[in-house]
């Protein structure tokens, strides 16, 4: 996937100190038939999965889809049933102590101490990675600028907000300076601005190309933020790519139309269906109109065009991306 | 990334990952003041309860009641203290998670958590010898044996602080930590840290006079009351204190083993 000689290997070799990688090119993460089952329940079953060196890999699946037990074996919280498991080379099960020195977890699987402040909590995590007491003083000073929490450094955690502590946690896994980043859900249940928020800081602290893993319910989450994508389901792998490739795998973008008066359907219907690769389609409580295109973009400029011309009264135009209920219904058959 | 310092070179050592989380867990009862209160308080109120409201329907033989009471309470009060539910708040926050993904040796966690624990239990103890002290208590043998048996106390404290963990790891949940709690409720009274077991029924005589309680406020009584009191207690300060301490090394060696084990499979 990834030649040592790509542009992004290039930044990672300069900017992170990466003496702990091992010699040879190995992907971040490669699990092979990889089992886990708890009591009746497979929580993996055979999944196959590779997050390549230098990128953003999403595992994007519904809750229960076995997400989170993966990201626990990959951070040796767990040990799986079978299958192989690869950390950046090094067997996670057989050299489990060597695979905690490179890796970072945050999200739900961790947490910060509301009853110390944000910088001893980094202090704490810093010197548990092994940093001696000046060592962790400049990792938690450097992590702290980075995540904008030096203003609150010194504020015990209980006071700060959910978005601040979030940040604190991912501020916690990377106080070692991790060769691979592990982020567990790492905005579910953020309010949409302070997720927002988030992903910026998520987006800066891996632009320099440090490998992450990070598993996500959200599509627009994985599109946001991952250069690839893998989607499971029921502890396996059913499809892998790029988040617009699996958008386009899922489905088209539909041009939807919401017209002011019912009785326009028809003829606003009779307008897009030239544009469309299959037959509009009338939601007429709704009063809405819908059709599947390709090329959306221009597409939805060409049907803004036609109406204006008509003055047909309008309610409401766009285009609609594929939801991730549609992705899933897509490639299972089935709704998540 | 701009983040510019360089990876530790080495994973922690026992040493420091041990006082790292100890440091922590310290900090944390420092700044939560309503668990040290509480703490003090339960030590507190079952000292009074027992010194004047039980105390005066309990034959002791030839020693006053508060001199037999204080010596066992502060002996078990790590029975008492709730190390327990601070574990499983550790573990149903994510924090255990997290440790365990980084590179300590794993058992160090625990027995840092252990020393933190082991100081909270310490903290009952003293607050039950000053509070003793106010109420009447005596102790007649010698400042050797008074610091033998606190020695003795720390020794307890630590054994019962693993059997703490354990319970916090196995519990799940802080609340079923807390209920968990109860369940050595019958370690302590089935003993004879309240009322001497000859005043017990003889079905329930053998288990009181061979559990690792009794022995340890026995050893405890004997130190700090000196040899005179040998004879009131029914054995010599050296059959109590070795039994103690074989116990005390027993219930070590059973809970740092099931904690660990426990702790792997989080």
């Amino acid at each position: 996937m990834n030649s040592p000689t790509t542009p992004t290997q290039e930044r990672t070799v300069h900017e992170r100190p990466v003496h702990q990688r091992p010699a040879h090119d190995s992907p971040a993460i490669e699990a092979i038939g990889l089992t886990k089952h708890y009591g009746d329940v497979r929580a993996l079953d055979g999944l196959d999965l590779v997050a390549p060196a230098g990128k953003v890999t999403a595992v994007l699946g519904p809750n229960g889809a076995g997400k989170t037990t993966f990201i626990r074996a990959v951070a040796t919280l767990l040990e799986p049933d079978s299958g192989s498991l690869l950390v950046a080379g090094v067997d996670a099960v057989a050299h489990p102590r060597q695979v905690r020195r490179m890796i970072g977890l945050a999200g739900q699987s961790a947490a910060v101490e509301p009853a110390l402040t944000g910088r001893e909590n980094l202090i704490m995590i810093a010197r548990l990675f092994g940093h001696d007491r000046s060592g962790a003083n400049t990792a938690a000073d450097a992590v702290l600028a980075e995540i904008s929490l030096t203003d609150d450094a010194d504020r015990p955690v209980k006071d700060y907000s959910g978005g601040m502590r979030r940040r604190l946690d991912l501020g916690a896994s990377l106080v070692g300076a991790p060769h691979v980043l592990l982020l567990d859900e790492p905005t579910t249940g953020l309010d949409p601005r302070t997720r927002l928020e988030l992903w910026d800081s998520i987006r800066s602290l891996v632009a320099g190309g440090t490998d992450v893993l990070l598993t996500t319910q959200y599509l627009e989450e994985a599109d946001q933020l991952a250069d690839h994508v893998v989607i499971i389901d029921h502890g396996r792998s059913i499809a892998v790519g790029t988040p617009t490739g699996l958008k386009a795998q899922a489905g088209l973008d539909m041009v939807e139309v919401r017209v002011t008066h019912g009785a326009d359907l028809t003829s606003v219907a009779a307008m897009l269906a030239p544009l469309g690769t299959e037959p509009p389609r009338l939601d007429e409580p709704g009063r809405r109109v819908s059709v599947p295109v390709e090329e959306g973009t221009s597409r939805l400029a060409d049907a803004v065009r036609a109406l204006s011309e008509t003055g047909i009264e309008l309610d409401d135009i766009g285009l609609r991306r594929p939801t991730l209920d549609e992705v899933f219904l897509a490639l299972t058959g089935a709704p998540s | 990334m701009t983040l510019t310092f360089a990876p530790p070179t080495n994973p922690p050592t026992a040493f420091a990952t041990a006082n790292t989380y100890a440091g922590r867990t310290i900090k944390q009862f420092i700044r939560t003041p309503q668990l040290l209160v509480v703490n003090a308080l339960t030590s507190i109120m079952f000292l009074l309860i027992f010194r004047f409201v039980f105390g005066g329907a309990i034959q002791t033989g030839g020693i006053d009641y508060v001199d037999f009471l204080i010596p066992a309470l502060a002996a078990v009060n790590g029975l008492f203290a709730g190390g327990a539910v601070g574990v499983a708040e550790d573990t149903e926050s994510g924090l255990f998670d997290r440790l365990r993904s980084l590179p300590v040796p794993r058992w160090a966690l625990l027995f840092g958590r252990s020393m933190a624990d082991t100081g909270l239990i310490m903290w009952g103890t003293v607050v039950t010898l000053v509070v003793g002290v106010i109420v009447g208590f005596r102790p007649s043998g010698g400042v050797l044996g008074a610091l033998a048996a606190l020695s003795l106390c720390v020794l307890f404290a630590a054994a019962f602080s693993w059997l703490q963990i354990f319970l916090g790891l196995v519990s799940g949940s802080a609340q079923a930590a807390q209920g968990m709690s109860f369940a050595v409720f019958p370690l302590i009274f089935v003993s004879s840290a309240y009322v001497p077991v000859e005043s017990m029924p003889g079905w329930l005589q053998p288990f009181a006079e061979h559990q690792p309680v009794t022995a340890m406020v026995g050893s405890v009584r004997a130190l700090v009351l000196g040899g005179d009191t040998e004879m009131l207690l029914g054995h010599t300060t050296t059959w109590f204190v070795t039994r103690a301490i074989v116990w005390s090394l027993a219930i070590l060696a059973l809970f740092v083993g099931l904690s660990s084990r426990r702790f792997a499979r989080l």
